[in-house]
């Protein structure tokens, strides 16, 4: 272990989790994005992947498959910075497979099992803010990196959404878990909200509208802000760019931004 | 695939391994001479019931992905409305989405629940042919979470099977939740006996959905499961106004097709984005009958007929699991 003798999260200074009960909804997109937004404000960022069967941060940070490698105090992180800066680390399972095709088929101890590993063991070294990104549900991922990080501390989680009543009905769900958890919600962010049409500039709610500030209000929590489904976004994750440099100029950027500050702001950091 | 238990001692081999209760972690573990007995190792003997459950449903069909989101909830809901159209056909929908059942809600059966009777369960009926069956209908609110870990889940997909009296069915569709983990491990190895017709696979059009519905498609063929074919869903939007047509969800690595070609498995359709599936979902009805004459509507049942043929050229009993 390190030099404090206390562990690796020792100098992490805020965990953000980043929940939903609904699949597909965003939550590696959004993580990504913030991620990006953090450290183009200067800060030191990690993000631990803890959805085991189906990894996805590692191809939105065009990280490639690098080997993991071991130091005395545990997995030494991937960096996905250009210029080795070190200031945008990530830990994945994606990483440890030797075919990423290859399907994790494992039951819930056994992913519990190296989620305790991926908290305890990653010699994430000095941090401002280590973000989790979580598969769907409220199972064993979900208990097992709560219980793993309660040694240390959690500011709270992010709840991303889409627009339609049944996405909103299984983030629903997850607000519930987390004040059974006694976990902090910081925000619901509602994402894919609204299409502009490349072509005629018409707004069309593919997804519906409003859902995701509706829940916001119906259960007492912040709505940190809604970031439209833009193909622009979705092609940088798919190739790995990083979008908030490339297209500074379009609303989805300021839409994460805005959702950036706010979250800097409420943790003080 | 070994099945450890959540209190099992460190290094468990697994109750089912060769190894139970003779490697060094099971010293001092309760189990250990129950696990070296070899009675762990014999099958559940609920598999043996479900088959016999299972007699009389005729068709087994499940819908999976490795990606979340995509639209199995959605398919699953809109196939078993088009299979039930035609009332000569019994048609049951079971959801074993334990943590995020949106089955309900899109089933229009929101707040609906379910009643025991001499013969088990009784599922929820939408019409005379169409049950549905899903962890929505035991929970009281609908803010109550399913804070549960693999073995409860598993034991509910058990219930399910076992317990639920479906009657005489001709297609029992399974919608999943997303992964390769404890329900998908369940569905397949309670209905081993019983046989699964096949698995259609639903993805978008992106790489980053593309590569974990790859590793559905490994689990698929580790677990012998056949696979019925490949749905793109969210395959381009037509903007209402200009009626220009944008990718969304764009296929930077070809999409289904060029996964469809690389791995050998058939395509059986694209369904566009149209923002009226989407609204029917919320409102509990069904797409196909709301808008009928849409290119969307149109795709879905050009993919249902496909479904239709394939299980008429496969019979369940044939296929072994």
């Amino acid at each position: 272990m390190d030099g404090s003798g206390k562990g690796n999260l020792d100098q992490v200074k805020h965990v953000l989790l980043v929940l939903s009960g609904k699949g597909g909804v965003g939550k590696s997109t959004i993580t990504t994005e913030l991620a990006l937004a953090f450290r183009h404000a200067g800060k030191k960022v990690g993000i631990l992947d803890v959805d085991l069967c189906g990894p996805s941060i590692p191809r939105m940070l065009s990280v490639g498959k690098p080997e993991v490698h071991q130091c005395d105090s545990g997995w030494v992180p991937v960096y996905a910075d250009p210029q080795q800066q070190q200031q945008l680390a990530l830990m994945s399972i994606a990483f440890l497979l030797e075919d990423s095709d290859e399907a994790v088929i494992w039951r819930g101890p056994k992913k519990t099992a190296l989620i305790g590993q991926f908290v305890s063991d990653v010699a994430w070294g000095e941090l401002d803010i280590l973000l989790v990104d979580t598969p769907p549900g409220t199972s064993d991922e979900h208990l097992a990196v709560l219980e793993n990080l309660r040694k240390h501390r959690v500011d709270g989680a992010v709840l991303v959404t889409t627009p339609q009543a049944v996405s909103t009905g299984d983030v629903r769900r997850e607000i519930t878990f987390c004040k059974k958890t006694n976990l902090k919600i910081l925000g619901i962010v509602e994402n894919m909200s609204g299409f502009v049409c490349p072509h005629c500039s018409e707004c069309s709610n593919i997804f519906s509208k409003g859902g995701g500030e509706e829940l916001a209000k119906l259960t007492g929590s912040a709505f940190l802000g809604s970031v439209p489904l833009d193909p622009l976004l979705t092609e940088s994750l798919e190739e790995g760019r990083d979008f908030l440099q490339a297209f500074p100029e379009s609303s989805t950027f300021t839409a994460i931004s805005h959702i950036a500050n706010t979250l800097l702001n409420s943790l003080n950091a | 695939m070994a099945d450890v238990p959540n209190d099992a001692p460190e290094h468990c081999p697994g109750t089912s391994s060769d190894q139970a209760g003779k490697s060094s972690a099971c010293q001092g573990c309760p189990n250990q001479s129950i696990c070296a007995s070899g009675a762990t190792k014999a099958p559940d003997p609920a598999i043996e019931e479900i088959k016999q459950k299972m007699t009389s449903v005729k068709h087994k069909i499940l819908v999976l992905s490795g990606k979340g989101g995509v639209g199995k909830s959605t398919f699953s809901a809109h196939l078993s409305h088009a299979l039930a159209s035609d009332s000569s056909k019994e048609v049951a929908l079971l959801d074993v989405d334990i943590c995020g059942p949106s089955i309900p809600k899109i089933m229009g059966l929101e707040g609906e629940q379910v009643h025991q009777s001499g013969s088990g369960w009784s599922p929820v009926y939408v019409e005379d042919n169409l049950a549905v069956m899903s962890i929505g209908f035991l929970l009281s609110s609908p803010d109550d979470a399913v804070i549960w870990r693999g073995p409860k889940k598993n034991g509910m997909i058990k219930q399910f099977l076992r317990d639920v009296d479906w009657g005489e069915v001709d297609y029992l569709i399974v919608d999943t939740p997303p992964g390769t983990s404890d329900e998908h491990l369940s569905i397949v190895q309670y209905l081993s006996g019983a046989g699964i017709d096949g698995a259609v696979i639903i993805t978008t059009p992106q790489e980053v959905s593309l590569q974990d519905v790859r590793k559905e498609i490994r689990f698929c063929k580790k677990v012998n499961l056949p696979i019925l074919g490949v749905i793109e869903n969210m395959s381009g939007f037509v903007c209402p106004k200009c009626k220009n047509t944008s990718q969304i969800f764009p296929p930077t690595t070809g999409g289904a097709q060029r996964m469809c070609e690389e791995l050998n498995l058939p395509l059986l359709g694209r369904i566009p984005l149209d923002p009226r599936i989407g609204k029917s979902c919320d409102e509990g009805k069904s797409f196909l009958t709301e808008v009928p004459d849409s290119p969307a509507a149109a795709a879905y049942q050009s993919i249902v007929q496909k479904i239709r043929d394939y299980c008429a050229s496969h019979s369940a009993s044939d296929v072994s699991c």
